[in-house]
């Protein structure tokens, strides 16, 4: 399939995108045979964009995060596809260039910023360590430029902080704390895994709203990985929805959450309540998301989906067009048009 | 329910866990052949060993069989005395087994009473109870068992001792173990008592001795038989320990520990397989019971590696 | 910090009064120490101006409050076996059982820390899996028979080894020692060897469980996403956190060392402490038992009160906790 239809036309810059997946499939051999815990994923990230990648727990958000920095959990191995980071391919570097790469060129913040930072280092020391791994300055500079990271994300008395060990930080505070060591080598792509579920809703607003503000400021792209669509909706300017080690839709935010096109988006957009009015009941997904060793055959989603069609149990959809976003679906093959029930046509 | 128990620990993932290392497999057969030899001895072993009519102090010193004067009677040899070593190392095995299966058995009961009863009474008896295996878990066990052996020993006139040494010794080992029982009961009890049916049982008016027994009892079999397992390897070394130094099992009843004891004194007059079999048949029974220990406790609880 | 220290101390008061009691009781009510001191021939007023001495007509409380003060001058008595002071027999004794000790867990330190950390972090090489092997002989390997596997082959058929005794001593004072002298360093190794080798063994599985367990953790994943190298993240990263508990169990099997050198000691017969206590459980010592124990419980306190202090070092949560809480939220 062609690259260019992957990014909208609005995102896409001089230059070309930052990141781009291709194909890209993870593979977790067990006892019990080899599980694909990705399959087939692409899309692209162009510089300075938000891309949110949503779906439930398992369906492959973090473990395309994971992949991206080159830190899968073995036994879990890319199988195929491509990993391009600025049109250079990455997921086949040896470990020692790869590291190069990690937190200078791509940043990563993890979900739980209590169980992030290392307790038994100052953040200060864990700031300068992580500057001076990949920039060469000096040990004064790096104490002036941690200080000057913990300002920009927000951090009181600074100076001060600098030296407090990270149980002396509350959460929030700790996460902004990650955030700065993600960024404080300049990347110019963030992978972000869930980096508000383990906060305090308060303070879930606060940590978006920096990360949003940081990036736009440093021109650094970012890929969101959250289940919560409200974050989405707020800070991202694609979204990509995952389903059971697929991508099953990625397109503009508006388009995704206001008018979705797979059936599994669309049950998705439907049982999040809306804000603007009262409603006696949330349309929800019947089923739930198959185990990855019992993936049905053909589309993945084709036990639960209300559209299912002869076609999608037998074959695997790929990304199409729908008008406004790429959907893996087959109600949007014109090949499979005949077999679509009427009803389902209507707009 | 015993059944139950017993079919839901040795489910198919544990069958499966067991078939698919060989270590394990090797171990368990290995302590198969210790176990039956042991048992066994008295119908199966060459000699009588205690038999002193059959000893010829003529036969004394034999090197084992391939050796240029063994001789086929005394496969392993033969000791001071005239008796064979293979023989005596199986009725030692037998003692040491004895010592060792009695210990542990003593010191899961005691364990996992004071757990059970510290977990679920909980406030004062608790904090004393834990408290107190704190203490003793402070000092290494061995230690434990010597000074009981030790004071044992002093209490009790010579011949009263003699005839129950056996059991002083199975008192002092298996009173050194119970505190780690005691803990991981306790902890299990902990978590158990707070879960919604032992609340409900307790709401329905089931005693507490008995929700004791049928809820919580059943739930820490795991974790008690992977501690047992790997105790039975220390007990069986422990009565060893304390038979090399003199204050174990009296010397009419000669366990492996006694006999490397007694082999000990011909090691530098060349006579070494006196002492060095029955060593390597202890080896050999440890070493399968702890990597059988290893292997359950691994298998019962795959978040370890 | 000193209040750290303090509230450590007042913690040990309990357990060392414990042992003391036992100490006392065994003293006590074990056996008859009267008619062991008295021998064959003796007249009742003899019995009762001994009792009166002994202070055993006293009541309970007096009598133990007795035991402790005069265990605090270090104080317990005659030897029923020796008629000697227990305090001097063990005085005497305490050097040759320390310098092994001493020997014994600088080994199992140097040489278990390393090849724990080696498993650990190369946990599928074949050097691991051999280090895995040898340690589980070595946990199942009862400590005397290691002995005598080592004097068979070192002393009687190489004969490059003393198999018994600490060799030339050369006095310092009160204290001997086998460090000064060719033939005294050359007795120590075979069996500070055997001492050593058990903790040795369970050090390296403590560290290697806990080096995998450290990486497994979210800071060591991040530490690796920050892009750190191999060499920061192992040995900055995770070693350091694995230390607060290889400190813990470390630390109690160091212990450990002086009570199993009693298993050393008989097989080489080496003349310290352990060879003492083992001889006065045989002839129902109770004097030296009860002073061992407590000599014992006391080596175990202190290296406790050394271990939470090496934690108060290590991790800076403790530090924090201990003073008032700054800032945060």
């Amino acid at each position: 399939m062609a690259a260019p239809i992957l990014s909208t036309p609005s995102h896409s810059r001089d230059g070309g995108p930052i990141l781009e997946v291709r194909n890209l499939r993870v593979e977790f051999p067990t006892r019990r045979g080899v599980l694909t815990a990705l399959d087939d994923v692409s899309f692209d990230i162009a510089p300075g964009e938000v891309l949110g990648v949503v779906g439930e727990s398992g369906a492959g958000k973090s473990m395309t995060g994971a992949a991206i920095i080159g830190l899968l959990e073995p036994p879990g191995r890319i199988a195929g596809g491509q990993i391009l980071l600025n049109g250079r391919r990455i997921d086949n570097l040896p470990y020692e260039q790869m590291r190069r790469i990690r937190g200078k060129e791509i940043g990563a913040i993890f979900q739980d910023p209590l169980t992030t930072l290392n307790p038994l280092y100052t953040v200060g020391r864990q700031l300068t360590e992580t500057m001076q791994t990949h920039l060469d300055i000096s040990d004064r500079e790096a104490r002036q430029r941690a200080i000057g990271w913990l300002e920009m994300v927000g951090i009181p008395a600074a100076a001060q902080r600098v030296d407090s060990y990270p149980h002396e930080f509350s959460g929030g505070m700790r996460q902004r704390v990650v955030i700065a060591l993600a960024l404080c080598a300049e990347p110019k792509l963030i992978v972000a895994d869930e980096p508000t579920t383990a906060l305090d809703v308060s303070i879930q607003a606060q940590i978006i709203a920096l990360l949003k503000r940081l990036a736009r400021e440093k021109g650094t792209a970012m890929m969101l990985v959250t289940h919560d669509m409200g974050v989405i909706a707020e800070t991202a300017d694609r979204v990509a929805v995952m389903y059971a080690g697929c991508i099953a839709e990625i397109g503009p935010v508006r388009e995704v959450v206001k008018a979705p096109k797979h059936p599994y988006s669309e049950g998705l957009m439907a049982s999040i309540p809306p804000l603007d009015r009262k409603v006696d009941h949330l349309a929800g997904i019947e089923g739930a998301m198959p185990r990855l060793s019992a993936i049905p055959k053909g589309c993945a989603f084709n036990t639960r989906c209300p559209h299912v069609f002869d076609r999608c149990r037998h074959e695997r959809p790929e990304l199409l067009e729908t008008g406004t976003t790429l959907a893996t679906c087959w109600l949007y093959d014109p090949a499979s048009e005949k077999q679509v029930p009427e009803l389902l046509k209507d707009d | 329910m015993a059944a139950g128990v017993l079919a839901r620990a040795f489910d198919s993932d544990l069958w499966w866990s067991f078939k698919r290392s060989p270590v394990t497999v090797v171990s368990a057969i290995v302590a198969l052949v210790c176990i039956l030899g042991a048992v066994l001895a008295p119908w199966i072993a060459p000699h009588n060993p205690f038999d002193l009519a059959s000893l010829n102090l003529g036969d004394a010193f034999k090197p084992p069989a391939w050796a240029e004067e063994g001789e086929l009677l005394y496969p392993l040899g033969s000791d001071d005395q005239g008796r064979d070593v293979l023989s005596a190392i199986m009725y030692g095995a037998r003692v040491s087994l004895l010592v060792g299966v009695a210990a542990v058995l003593f010191s899961t009961f005691v364990g996992v009473a004071i757990g059970l009863l510290a977990g679920y009474v909980g406030g004062t008896l608790d904090s004393l109870l834990m408290r107190i295996a704190d203490i003793q878990l402070t000092f290494p066990s061995i230690l434990i068992a010597l000074l009981v052996d030790g004071v044992v020993r002093a209490a009790l006139p010579r011949e009263v001792h003699d005839q129950i040494a056996l059991f002083v010794v199975i008192f002092a080992i298996g009173i050194s173990a119970w505190p780690q029982f005691a803990r991981t009961v306790r902890g299990s009890t902990l978590v158990e008592r707070n879960k919604e049916y032992v609340l409900a049982a307790r709401v329905i008016g089931i005693s507490q001795i008995r929700i004791m027994l049928t809820h919580v009892l059943p739930n820490v079999v795991g974790p008690v038989l992977v501690i047992a397992t790997l105790n039975l390897g220390f007990a069986i070394l422990a009565e060893a320990t304390l038979s090399f130094l003199g204050v174990g099992v009296p010397p009419t009843q000669p366990s492996l520990g006694t006999l490397i004891r007694i082999g000990n004194d011909f090691l530098f007059s060349g006579e070494w397989w006196i002492t060095i079999f029955p060593g390597l048949a202890l080896i050999a029974m440890v070493l399968s019971v702890n990597l059988l220990g290893d292997w359950l406790r691994d298998a019962l609880n795959p978040r370890l590696r | 910090m000193f209040a750290f220290i303090l509230s450590r101390i007042l913690q040990a008061i309990p357990v060392m009064l414990t042992v003391a009691l036992i100490s006392f009781a065994m003293f006590a009510y074990v056996g008859d120490p009267v008619s062991i001191m008295l021998g064959q021939d003796f007249t009742e007023a003899q019995r009762q101006q001994l009792i009166q001495d002994l202070g055993l007509d006293r009541p309970f409380f007096v009598q133990f409050g007795t035991f402790i003060g005069n265990a605090l001058q270090g104080e317990f008595g005659l030897s029923y076996r020796l008629s000697r002071p227990v305090a001097e027999l063990i005085a005497e004794r305490a050097p040759a059982t320390l310098e092994l000790a001493f020997c014994a867990a600088a080994i199992a330190m140097f040489v278990g820390v390393p090849m724990g950390v080696y498993t650990g972090l190369y946990r599928n090489s074949w050097l691991s899996r051999a280090f895995l092997t040898f340690s589980l002989i070595g946990v199942s390997l009862p400590t005397f028979l290691i002995g005598i596997l080592l004097i068979l082959v070192f002393s009687v058929w190489l004969g490059w080894l003393p198999s018994f005794g600490r060799g030339d001593v050369v006095q310092l004072g009160w204290w001997s020692t086998g460090f000064l002298t060719w033939s005294g360093l050359k007795a120590l190794i075979l069996p500070s060897i055997t001492l050593g080798l058990f903790q040795l063994t369970l050090i390296m599985r403590l560290v290697r469980a806990e080096m995998l367990e450290v990486l497994r953790t979210d800071y060591i994943k991040f530490a690796r996403a920050r892009g750190l190298g191999n060499r920061a993240v192992h040995f900055g990263h995770a070693l350091k956190n694995t230390l607060v508990p290889v400190i813990t169990i470390a630390g109690l099997q160091l212990g450990g060392i002086i009570a199993f050198a009693i298993v050393t000691e008989t097989v080489f017969q080496w003349p310290g402490m352990g060879l003492l206590f083992i001889q006065s459980v045989g002839a129902a010592d109770i004097p030296v038992m009860a002073a061992y124990l407590m000599l014992i419980a006391l080596v175990f306190v202190t290296i406790n009160l050394i271990v939470d202090l090496l934690y108060y070092l290590v991790d800076p949560r403790l530090r924090s906790s201990m003073g008032a809480a700054r800032g945060g939220h």
